[in-house]
């Protein structure tokens, strides 16, 4: 199956004649060379996949480039040069009427602060894109109510954005952004601007969302806890170049490139590997009357393993036998050395 | 010269305003006063402008473009000039306009007439279009208001269009706000577009932005005659004036609100699929909606305060009772209009933002007889109210006042208010007229010859020297060519002398401000207060402000000067707290535990924080006190304002001699602003506020 976003060499490069710089230096872009003669390079050379209902989550601090990365997939700025496919149509060929078409279709997307349109209630910032694209006020105040439930909002229907919470605002985000039933879900930093405690309460909710929805995602952060705890896949990003793109636990074991490095030294190990990333392979010798799943979380198993003070099985999703695990293995990642 | 003190020159700003001052006054003292000298006054090379922009003008009325025009009395074509015809045509439909919504509250033939032929309407007495009965008004005023904003809103119309009515203003008001509902939305509709405009197009910005600073500091009165020559006397040509000067600030509202939307809102609607006109008209302007609304309330206001200037080019209604009431020095009956102009200003005011507001409920289930309940009610006291007067009007022997009470028999006060005047007079003539004396001859005329002893060559010196110091070559170079327009007019001492008002009230209202701001703002609820007292000076129209100072200092300049002072003092009283509530509560508390007094925390944390800010007020301040000099002219003095007002019965170059001369007080104003906004936008940034 071919995936759902596809891009290839895409550039981003801001300034008057950055296609001209582009195409002198076939591809090879150089930021501080660049900057010299007057241009900002926001994408180089970005090439990937996000597959239908994945979640690629792009981590980057900021002036990384990530959310410039977004606007060239969502279109909102043009791609300097590159191919971006969107089912299997490159949306830099798209003329305008295409594009808006694609978007009151396919696609939506979730902004940092929020971006509600502040003269409208919470149930007519949610039918906004169903009314642009023509559905009747009854039909699209029925959906958005549909929405403001899904996003547990019930009761403040008729709430302007200025008297909610930032965490209910960006729920009214979300609701929108989900109205027309788009396959593919951009989200911009959408929890940066929340408390923490708030922050990791829309997370589970999202978490709940995707489980029930299975959209195809692009997430951008500057948080690399929050990419570590959503991603099916992480895109690490540094002045516009994709450093390392993984899944979360290869990214921690093998970090590609020092900055990605930087990032990953931090983090507790048992939260983010999982049995099977320090697992040995089937050992006779293996006791304990259980098994352990090889995609259980080291973290949430750690008590488990360490109180039976054996060689314990692991197991897959089928209940087979695949390896052992050695508690000194489990002490090794929770306490380092 | 040492290369060290040349060194010093270029760091120390208060060095080089130093050299500035004493090369200022040895040109003061040095330049003998003589005419031919050309340091002392520069020829007026440029006396024939005006004659010429009157010829423009008239020639363009009367011979650009002749088109073949078919008379249909003298059954053959005739040649009329394109443009003569254009006026013409917006002069009609504008007073169309006006007069339809007149004759619709206050009845009248008029419209009827445009239907009909002459004869037939003057056969059939009955042919006449009914007045609105006023309590009927009233109730619909109350109506309306109770709809948009509930019960205290709806009294608040109500027993305002009650207050008009019993005190006979009644006919005069809805004439004025039939002049008003016209006027806004062309001012509505020309602000946006051309705001919309400017917002998209970059280029149509930086056009606009010169154009617009003109308009906007171009005194009322300028406008008057060359809109009577192009649009001659009546409703419609007060009209096009407040038009001309409403739109701008509409426009810059439009700019400003829609430049302020983040990024992120524009991207949510193209995200949502917005086409380029959904995105324009259902996310722009609804997200900028506060600013385009303040812009709407502004163009209110400005129609409200063009009343009475527009009386002068033939608009009737309240502004001409009080124009005639004034010039009678009827201070009573001049107050009792104004205050009705101000009663109308607040019910508009407060009616628009309720109406922006409203929500819609979607999940109201509506009967039809609940949902037009409002106008079924206004129908139906229209329909009670209108028996009632009908038979009233058997009742009652010449004048029905159950339908339209005339000013002359409503109640008034002005006797009262005039008594009041009258005592106030007897009991402080002696203190007052002392008090004026002694401004008059120990500081307005020594200042007045002061500023009119000063050689051309030194106000240059000065004006052009600020501003190379404070904003580069290019501002020194910029604020001199201004001038040099000026002073090469044969008006350059009457600009002096309106320079030297505008000096005198500048200072007097800056220093209010700065006080009675940091006063009041010492404490969270003196500045709320101070603020509402701002707003609520600054929905008095300007010449409101002439009337009690009038009666108090008679026709002299210190009549003109109180008013542009108390004028001015508004809005350098609200800068001033709003410079001062923008310290940084991280300032004050490192300067309590510094352990400032009172005052030192206001000589060394407040004020140094606040100034720029400040500076920016009192550039308002320069604007509105030099307004209100010019608006002095009603009352009679000797600057620029008396020949722009003067102008008005010169046939010649009258038109010419306005425009000429509401430039000239323009560029003053625009000299100042480019100098007072260069440093403080550069003190801003040294400080790391911008």
């Amino acid at each position: 199956m071919s995936p759902t976003i596809s891009c290839s060499s895409v550039y981003k490069i801001f300034g008057d004649n950055a296609q001209k710089l582009l195409s002198e230096n076939k591809g090879k872009v150089d930021a501080a060379r660049f900057q010299e003669a007057g241009c900002i390079v926001g994408v180089n050379d970005a090439s990937f996949d996000v597959n239908k209902g994945e979640m690629l989550v792009v981590m980057g601090l900021s002036g990384s480039g990530k959310s410039t990365l977004l606007r060239c997939i969502s279109r909102l700025t043009d791609a300097t040069a590159g191919k971006i496919l969107v089912d299997g149509e490159d949306i830099c060929l798209m003329n305008n009427k295409q594009l808006i078409e694609l978007r009151r279709e396919k696609m939506g997307m979730v902004f940092q602060n929020f971006a509600l349109l502040p003269h409208k209630t919470v149930l007519e910032n949610i039918a906004f894109p169903l009314q642009v694209k023509g559905v009747s006020t009854d039909n699209s105040i029925y959906k958005a109510l549909e929405m403001v439930e899904l996003v547990g909002l019930k009761g403040r229907e008729n709430y302007f954005p200025r008297e909610l919470s930032g965490g209910q605002q960006q729920r009214v985000g979300i609701a929108r952004s989900l109205a027309v039933e788009p396959d593919i879900w951009f989200l911009d930093e959408p929890f940066s601007a929340l408390d923490p405690l708030i922050r990791k309460e829309m997370q589970d909710e999202f978490l709940r969302l995707q489980s029930v929805l299975n959209k195809t995602i692009m997430f951008v952060t500057h948080d690399f806890d929050e990419a570590l705890r959503l991603a099916d896949r992480i895109a690490i990003m540094k002045d516009g170049i994709i450093e390392q793109l993984d899944k979360p636990d290869n990214i921690v074991l093998n970090p590609a490139t020092d900055y990605v490095k930087r990032f990953t030294e931090d983090v507790p190990r048992e939260k983010v590997l999982k049995i099977s990333s320090i697992m040995d392979a089937v050992d006779t010798n293996a006791s304990g009357d259980f098994a352990i799943s090889q995609n259980a979380i080291i973290e949430t198993v750690a008590e488990k393993i360490l109180n039976s003070k054996d060689i314990i099985k692991v197991k897959d999703d089928n209940d087979n036998i695949v390896g052992s695990i050695n508690p000194s293995k489990v002490i090794k990642v929770l306490f380092g050395g | 010269m040492d290369k060290n003190y040349l060194d010093l020159i270029r760091k120390s700003k208060p060095t080089q305003f130093g050299i500035l001052l004493v090369l200022f006054f040895s040109f003061y003292y040095l330049v003998p006063h003589n005419e031919g000298n050309y340091l002392w006054r520069l020829p007026s090379l440029l006396k024939g402008i005006p004659l010429a922009i009157n010829n423009i003008i008239f020639s363009a009325l009367y011979d650009w473009f002749p088109l073949k025009v078919w008379d249909p009395v003298f059954e053959m074509y005739e040649e009329k000039a394109a443009f003569r015809e254009f006026t013409k045509s917006v002069s009609q439909s504008l007073l169309f306009l006006i007069t339809f919504v007149r004759e619709l509250l206050l009845g009248g033939d008029k419209i009827i007439d445009v239907f009909v032929s002459d004869a037939w309407l003057k056969e059939n007495d009955w042919l006449t279009w009914p007045a609105l009965p006023w309590t009927a008004g009233a109730v619909g005023a109350f109506i309306l208001g109770y709809q948009l904003n509930g019960i205290r809103l709806g009294l608040l119309g109500g027993i305002g269009a009650l207050y008009i009515a019993v005190f006979g203003n009644w006919v005069p008001s809805i004439q004025t706000l039939s002049f008003v509902l016209i006027t806004t939305p062309i001012c509505f509709v020309l602000g946006l577009s051309f705001g919309i405009w400017g917002y998209l197009d970059k280029k149509v910005e930086t056009a606009l932005q010169p154009v617009l600073n003109i308009m906007q500091t171009m005194p009322q009165f300028a406008y008057l005659v060359p809109i009577i020559a192009l649009f001659g006397l009546g409703d419609h040509a007060g009209s096009i004036a407040t038009i001309i000067i409403a739109t701008p600030p509409m426009i810059r509202n439009t700019i400003l609100g829609l430049k302020r939307i983040s990024p992120e809102v524009v991207e949510a609607g193209l995200m949502s699929g917005c086409t380029k006109f959904q995105l324009l008209f259902k996310v722009l302007i609804p997200t900028a909606r506060r600013d385009i609304l303040n812009g709407v309330n502004t163009v209110i206001m400005q129609c409200l305060a063009m009343v009475v200037i527009a009386s002068f080019v033939g608009a009737k209604g309240l502004g001409l009772n009080l124009k005639v009431a004034l010039n009678s020095l009827k201070i009573g009956k001049a107050a009792e209009a104004g205050l009705c102009i101000v009663i109308i200003a607040v019910i508009l005011d407060r009616y628009t933002k309720a109406w922006a507001n409203k929500p819609i409920d979607y999940f109201k289930n509506l009967s039809l007889f609940e949902r037009y309940r409002p106008l079924i009610l206004f129908g139906v006291a229209l329909i009670i109210f209108s028996i009632v007067a009908f038979i009233a009007n058997g009742y009652f022997d010449k004048i029905n006042y159950l339908y339209l009470i005339p000013l002359e028999k409503g109640l008034t006060i002005a006797h009262y208010i005039d008594a009041g005047v009258d005592w106030v007079w007897d009991t402080f003539f002696y203190t007052l007229n002392t008090f004026n004396k002694f401004l008059i001859t120990q500081v307005l005329i020594p200042m007045k010859k002061a500023y009119l002893g000063m050689p051309v060559v030194a106000t240059f010196t000065l004006a052009m020297g600020v501003g190379y110091i404070v904003g580069g070559l290019r501002t020194g170079l910029i604020v001199g060519g201004m001038l040099l327009f000026i002073a090469l007019s044969e008006y350059w001492d009457r600009a002096l002398i309106t320079m030297y008002m505008a000096t005198f009230a500048v200072l007097m209202a800056s220093l209010n401000g700065i006080v009675v701001g940091s006063i009041f703002s010492q404490t969270e609820r003196g500045s709320q207060f101070i603020l509402s007292v701002c707003d609520f000076f600054e929905t008095f129209p300007s010449f409101v402000y002439l009337i009690p100072v009038i009666f108090l200092f008679n026709i002299t300049d210190t009549s003109v000067l109180i008013a542009a002072i108390i004028y001015g003092t508004v809005p350098a009283t609200r800068y001033t707290v709003w410079g001062l509530k923008s310290v940084p509560l991280s300032l004050h508390e490192a300067g309590t535990m510094s352990g400032v007094s009172r005052m030192q925390r206001w000589t060394n944390i407040e004020i140094p924080i606040a100034f720029p800010t400040i500076m920016l007020g009192v550039n308002q301040t320069v604007v509105f006190s030099l307004q209100m000099v010019i608006l002095g002219a009603l009352i009679g003095t000797e600057d620029l304002g008396q020949i722009i007002f003067g102008a008005l019965s010169r046939t010649k170059d009258g038109a010419g001699v306005a425009l000429t001369l509401g430039v000239f007080v323009s560029l003053i104003a625009i000299s100042v602003d480019i100098i007072v906004r260069n440093w403080a936008e550069d003190r801003k940034k040294a400080l790391g506020l911008a």
